[in-house]
């Protein structure tokens, strides 16, 4: 069977010239991340038991988190709309109303308790910079502070969407969507683009997101880009730790650690693969398809070879 | 004038005017091959098949494509990817064509060069194969340019900054490709129109002449054996087609080349749906910006070696040996020096050359990926030295061999 030996001769140059020019190469060229499963290991655990009830006093109250903050599943409107909290904070503070599910519990407490640590962007605020994070640490209402904070993670855990309620999309916007735009599912960091009867009114929304973005700019240092095609360009491996600890690929960014569940990052992921790779489940079901046609393709043309060569040798 | 009868049937119409029984007769039942073949003689067709793939997907894709700086990106990757029934079909079969038809060709010319198919009539067939393997890697580049990505944008870049040859600054010349300072407009519309009108056309042509080598010196067999065309094919035509060392090209060429492009199209499809990633780079699912170079920037496998011949010299020395890299292979049929047309195996040095030759193209193609950090940039060099070297060295060797 010389032309067999021929074949794997041929195989085996391909397959090596593949793992050299592929999986090698990357493995040169991109440091590998692994994930650590969305543990946040260097935050500390929350030891009390929060009370929701009392929560909701302390995040209502008077200075607390609805002066910047809307909730709107609890009836509280955002103070500023986007632009001109953009213009004063250099983002728009998030909704808190599904920041219970999104965020890792253990996290949101970091963060109250001190946000540039939990986002690990404290290298953008040391002293020397003279900034300070627009979200201000939360200093305690009196009482121990570490229970106030289980109290208001409590409460906002309370109000959010239960975890299978939780859409894709709801994850990206909470998560990503005030500094990531996504073209291609119609998203800019002020909202989803409505479509406008008169040419006016789209570009009284355009410019609208031309100063949220102009400010977002000034705030992070460069506009932060479009993820429409992320999937494509970056994968679900790179986002994922990435989105975990951006440090850990890309030091010094101004991106922060977004803190997300793992099952909310998973979401995320989803989102982004709804954005840039819409036919993924149409391509396995016609890729299926297509391979049996060709096997069997491949078998006839056997038969006819072997029916017209059976009077050559 | 000629003379016409009455038609019988639209067989004997057409025959009387466009004569399709000789045409049959000359282009299928009684064009000559050898019997003694392996399947690495079917990469002709297999590679006829993946041009005729690339064609239909680029039809489809043409209908969707914009050649336009701001909307090309979008075109392909909204547009085409998502709103067009089955365009992400045509983009990926486009793609992964791309890329195989390359790996097809090198193994259709490594076969050239193992068998000696370049010699004794046959230098014809191995120049213009040379030409559709230029002519293919002008498309290949042109084509990397529409997406519009990072890396068509500086991918564009960097090559077209080759033609202001190193100390030369012909920084003009550069320009007037280019149609601007840097890639822009002009330069995505003039490669659009490279892309999908002139280097087509000029391949077909070539396709052509690659065909017409072929027919007067006939194609070469297993052994490198000298056939009496005419004598083994009045064996075949006289019944005796057992003891004939000829086969026809249709049907029973075709029936095994059909069964070898049943074999690739498993393998095709496989990577088209399955396993595409490869030959679609992820850097250029991000848009063209003139003001962010990308951390690495590569080109397609299949240039990775004149690429790492190019790269571990100075500019102009890397210059004259990617200039050197692109001709030699032209010049295979004259510095070959032997006599001999027959499979390597049995001719000595020779076969130590091939070898040699073919593990120093992987190496260099491995190493014209990764960034050149030690050790890599120091292999890269050797291998490129390596490769000038063999070059140098295979006059002399083919000289001293003995007729086989």
């Amino acid at each position: 069977m010389k032309e067999l030996f021929i074949l794997a001769v041929v195989t085996v140059f391909t397959l090596v010239t593949y793992y050299l020019v592929e999986p090698f190469a990357h493995s040169v060229m991109h440091k590998h991340v692994e994930s650590e499963h969305f543990a946040y290991a260097d935050l500390p655990a929350l030891t009390k038991t929060g009370d929701a009830a009392r929560g909701k006093d302390l995040v209502m109250g008077a200075g607390a988190c609805s002066g910047c903050h809307s909730i709107s599943v609890a009836g509280m409107p955002a103070p500023m709309d986007a632009v001109t909290s953009a213009q004063s904070y250099g983002v728009n503070p998030p909704d808190l109303s599904n920041v219970g599910v999104v965020y890792d519990a253990k996290f949101l407490a970091a963060l109250i308790k001190n946000p540039a640590h939990a986002l690990k962007v404290e290298h953008k605020y040391t002293p020397e910079s003279g900034k300070v994070h627009p979200m201000a640490s939360f200093a305690g209402a009196g009482g121990d502070i570490d229970q106030e904070i289980a109290d208001m993670v409590a409460y906002l855990q309370s109000i959010a969407v239960k975890q299978d309620k939780l859409t894709p999309k709801m994850a990206f916007e909470t998560a990503c969507g005030r500094c990531h735009a996504m073209k291609y599912e119609n998203w800019t960091q002020i909202g989803e683009k409505p479509a406008f009867k008169m040419k006016k009114d789209e570009l009284a929304f355009d410019i609208q997101v031309i100063d949220y973005q102009d400010a977002l700019t000034k705030y992070m240092g460069k506009l932060p880009p479009d993820l429409s095609m992320y999937i494509r360009s970056r994968g679900e491996h790179y986002i994922s730790t990435f989105v975990e600890n951006p440090q850990h690929l890309l030091e010094g960014t101004a991106m922060p650690r977004v803190g997300v569940t793992a099952a909310s990052a998973d979401k995320v992921i989803e989102h982004l693969a709804d954005a840039g790779d819409t036919k993924r489940f149409e391509r396995e079901e016609v890729g299926k398809k297509v391979m049996i046609f060709i096997v069997i393709f491949a078998l006839f043309s056997y038969l006819w070879k072997r029916s017209i060569w059976k009077d050559l040798h | 004038m000629a003379h016409f009868t009455k038609a019988t049937s639209v067989h004997d119409w057409l025959n009387q005017r466009l004569g399709i029984d000789t045409v049959r007769r000359v282009m299928a039942t009684e064009y000559w091959i050898p019997k003694n073949i392996n399947f690495l003689w079917a990469m002709g067709m297999v590679l006829a098949i993946t041009f005729a793939l690339l064609l239909v997907s680029g039809i489809f894709l043409l209908m969707y494509y914009q050649p336009n700086v701001n909307t090309a990106f979008d075109s392909v990757n909204y547009t085409i990817m998502r709103e067009v029934d089955f365009g992400w079909l045509w983009r990926h079969v486009h793609g992964v064509a791309a890329s195989v038809v390359f790996l097809v060709i090198y193994i259709h010319m490594f076969t050239g060069i193992y068998y000696g198919s370049y010699k004794k009539g046959r230098e014809l067939i191995w120049i213009s194969g040379m030409l559709l393997f230029v002519t293919f890697s002008a498309e290949a580049f042109s084509g990397y340019m529409l997406p519009w990505g990072q890396m068509s944008y500086w991918a564009g870049m960097v090559i077209t900054n080759l033609f202001s040859l190193g100390g030369l600054h012909a920084d003009g010349l550069v320009e007037w490709i280019r149609g601007d300072y840097v890639p822009a407009q002009a330069f995505l519309n003039r490669f659009f129109m490279l892309h999908v009108l002139l280097l087509p056309l000029a391949i077909m042509g070539v396709i052509g002449l690659h065909f017409g080598a072929l027919r007067i010196p006939h194609v070469n067999n297993q052994d490198g054996e000298e056939l009496d065309f005419e004598a083994e094919a009045a064996k075949y035509k006289a019944g005796d087609k057992k003891h004939s060392k000829v086969i026809a090209f249709a049907n029973d060429f075709m029936s095994k080349d059909m069964f070898v492009v049943g074999i690739f199209l498993i393998f095709f499809f496989y990577l088209v749906f399955f396993h595409y990633d490869f030959a679609m780079d992820p850097v250029n699912f991000d848009p063209a910006d003139g003001l962010k170079t990308p951390a690495h920037i590569y080109p397609e496998w299949y240039f990775l070696w004149s690429y790492e011949i190019l790269r571990p010299f100075s500019t102009n020395v890397g210059l004259m040996a990617f200039g050197f890299a692109q001709v030699i292979f032209f010049l295979l049929p004259f510095l070959d020096r032997s006599p001999n047309a027959v499979p390597a195996s049995r001719r000595g040095l020779f076969f130590i050359w091939f070898w040699a030759m073919l593990i120093d193209m992987i190496v260099l193609t491995s190493m014209g990926k990764v960034p050149p950090i030690e050790p890599y940039g120091s292999i890269g060099f050797y291998a490129a030295l390596t490769f000038i070297g063999l070059w140098i060295a295979l006059p002399i060797i083919t000289m001293l061999e003995k007729k086989a």
